[in-house]
């Protein structure tokens, strides 16, 4: 154990709830750009997350073997990460929501649930059940020696590149052809089509996003705990929720800021109360936040209109 | 039938499929002794199964067309609708129902214990399939959660009995009326919540018990669980294992005997039917003068009331609890019964927990991809039979001229 003087402690406590932050939002958004234009919570998506871990493991695997450098591996495997988590998630979409689109609420929720416990037992089948050791792809960087106790690089690195995800997916929803579609789609379904959206398309487009931030998240966070196993997205998928819900679902800066909330939450009640009921902390102000704040701290309170 | 279009795109279906699982399907890395390991033929089995499955359903879909088209002649010839009517008919209803009653009674003399006790296993969960079809087949409120009030029952039978020595049939409808209360616990703030929050509260709710029982030591003894907890007893009888394993083979029946009397009777109650009115329509459920909360709140305690007793009977069955029985999956696997079986119906969901309880004990070669097929029963059942294998009859009433 280290002695660490107060201040010290509570600057690494911050830095570590704003690094868990940076993950739960990329998850986040996922949800709440999904629940935005479709209103679904798509259950499975903390599996996505997972499926992602899992291929950035396996590619930067099979990388090593053929003897690239840490830098193309480290890239590499997140890119193959994104592009197959995005693949799932549009394949998901398109298998086990899109033929649900008209059906009763509850038809969606339930057949996203299944599709959760059947990705997690094809990832156990395929692979395994166990922890997996994840290998260190971030390379410590030298001019954070003097802080070393208290930011790491992979800390900065996730920081940074969740920053740069978020920005980006930003001025993708203000600036582009697209993101004006979804917009238009989030809006109102019926409209957008007849103004010709390709509505479908949205959607698609809108899940294979959203499952590459995810998968984005799991490459980052499978290198700062150094190991995943197939249950890291039921716990991270919840969490993320509850910073969506938080936040407001639906609405995009209310997923970053519920995401930061949550992060320094958790940070600062596992450092000063304690660490055994990390993920109860979690779930007691999901439901305290529904009971009191449905609409979430940037959402609108919707009036049911009958 | 089959066109070179609908060939061309199972093709293409089967190549994407064989690239969406190349990573997890073919390379397996062993990262402790650094060997990768190549599964080709993982890949061509995926590539080929996913093609024909493609054709099989195209090609399905196309007949079923066609069928509907002959069969807008002739209405209500369909098959499912003659079987019912003619199963309500008394004539066929009674001896039939007499026959399966019969299998029941006899089957602990017929099979071995092991068969006895898996079959006590899947007795178990027509009990929690029929509660929780109270809350989600006919209230419409999806519980994720339900998996807690399990909990709560089995350690209260195993608590009670530790600490105080209190034996099976005190504590049977201590722990019913527990887990009810617990149910009006949760119910309570939830009242407020739409669908889908509400089933993303039930599950955090039963993950908190389940993460509560696990690090609270003093009071649930962690996740060592709680051993020795005594079978049911037969008036201070001595029995054998093998007689108490029949014996709770045989209360165990008369338990789902309870509970489907309890719940045909509930059904078609006064509240029964203000259930099936907030779930088609809270808003004018309200508007006909009906109490939400309060209904809302009835149908948790009761669902939770059924899930509390099959603990009492879960920790005496194993003489064990843990807070490992209670996880997430248990919670999906009940309502995987209620929505193979048919959200609302008796009938169905008995079949349904018979279906998933006792096709994998049997069928060892499926058993290791028991919950693979679970998540996707899931999602077919939603796709193709929303309604679940045997659809409930909407009570119809017809005026006279």
């Amino acid at each position: 154990m280290y002695c660490y003087a107060p201040m010290e402690y509570f600057i690494e406590l911050t830095f570590s709830g704003l690094t868990r932050g940076s993950i739960y939002a990329l998850i986040a958004l996922g949800y709440t750009m999904v629940y935005g234009i479709i209103g679904l919570i798509n259950f499975a998506h903390g599996e996505i997350y997972m499926i992602g871990a899992f291929t950035a493991l396996i590619a930067s695997s099979v990388l090593t073997y053929l003897g690239l450098p840490l830098p193309a591996i480290l890239i590499l495997a997140a890119l193959a990460a994104i592009i197959w988590s995005a693949a799932y998630g549009y394949t998901m979409e398109k298998i086990a929501y899109r033929p649900l689109r008209d059906a009763p609420r509850l038809s969606p929720l339930i057949s996203a649930i299944g599709m959760s416990i059947f990705l997690q037992n094809y990832v156990q089948l395929a692979q395994t059940a166990d922890y997996l050791p994840f290998p260190a792809l971030i390379p410590e960087f030298d001019f954070l020696e003097p802080y070393a106790g208290i930011v790491g690089s992979t800390d900065l690195v996730i920081l940074v590149v969740s920053a740069l995800g978020m920005i980006g997916l930003m001025l993708l929803i203000k600036y582009t052809r697209t993101g004006k579609a979804m917009r238009a789609t989030a809006q109102d379904k019926k409209m957008a089509l007849l103004l010709g959206i390709n509505v479908d398309r949205i959607i698609s487009i809108t899940f294979i996003i959203g499952s590459g931030l995810a998968a984005l998240g799991g490459v980052l966070i499978a290198s700062h705990i150094g190991q995943i196993n197939l249950y890291i997205g039921f716990i991270a998928g919840i969490k993320a929720f509850t910073a969506a819900v938080l936040g407001g679902i639906g609405s995009i800066p209310g997923a970053v800021l519920g995401s930061y909330i949550l992060g320094l939450t958790e940070a600062f009640a596992t450092g000063y109360v304690s660490s055994d009921y990390e993920d109860v902390f979690a779930f007691s102000l999901l439901v305290l936040i529904l009971i009191f704040r449905p609409a979430g701290l940037l959402g609108k309170a919707t009036i049911e209109k009958v | 039938m089959l066109t070179a279009k609908d060939v061309r795109q199972a093709l293409l279906i089967g190549l994407w499929f064989m690239f969406l699982t190349f990573p997890l399907l073919v390379i397996k890395v062993n990262t402790i002794e650094d060997t990768i390991i190549w599964r080709w033929n993982n890949m061509f089995i995926i590539g080929g199964v996913c093609f024909v499955a493609t054709l099989a359903l195209r090609s399905g879909r196309r007949l079923l067309v066609q069928k509907k088209q002959e069969d807008a002649s002739l209405k209500n010839s369909r098959l499912s609708s003659r079987i019912r009517t003619h199963l309500h008919h008394k004539m066929v209803y009674l001896p039939l129902l007499s026959l399966v009653l019969l299998f029941f009674i006899l089957f602990p003399t017929q099979f071995s214990t092991y068969q006895t006790t898996i079959m006590t296993t899947a007795l178990m969960y027509v009990v929690l399939g029929l509660g929780l079809n109270i809350v989600v087949g006919v209230a419409g409120l999806l519980d994720l959660g339900y998996v807690a009030f399990y909990a709560v029952g089995a350690y209260s039978y195993a608590l009670l009995n530790l600490h105080f020595g209190l034996g099976f049939w005190t504590v049977l409808p201590v722990a019913g009326l527990l887990a009810a209360l617990f149910g009006v616990l949760l119910g309570f703030p939830v009242l407020r919540l739409r669908g889908d929050y509400l089933a993303i509260v039930t599950l955090g709710f039963g993950e908190i018990i389940r993460m509560v029982l696990e690090n609270w030591s003093e009071f649930s003894h962690g996740p060592s669980g709680i051993s020795n907890i005594p079978r049911p007893g037969l008036f201070g009888l001595d029995l054998s294992l093998n007689q108490s394993i029949i014996y709770t083979y045989y209360l165990m029946m008369l338990m789902v005997a309870f509970t489907i009397f309890v719940v045909n009777r509930l059904q078609n109650s006064r509240i029964g039917r203000a259930w099936f009115a907030l779930r088609e329509d809270d808003i004018a459920c309200q508007a006909m003068g009906i109490d939400k909360t309060r209904t809302k709140l009835t149908a948790f305690a009761l669902g939770a009331f059924w899930a509390g007793m099959a603990g009492v009977f879960f920790a005496a069955q194993n003489t064990y609890v843990s807070p490992k029985s209670f996880t997430f999956l248990e919670s999906a696997i009940i309502l995987c019964v209620v929505v193979l079986g048919g959200m609302g119906s008796i009938i169905g969901i008995i079949l349904g927990a018979l279906i998933l309880i006792l096709l994998p004990e049997y069928l060892r070669a499926i058993s290791d991809y028991r919950m693979l097929v679970f998540g996707a029963t899931l999602v077919l059942m939603m796709i193709f039979r929303p309604q679940g294998i045997i659809s409930t009859v909407r009570r119809t009433y017809t005026l006279k001229r």
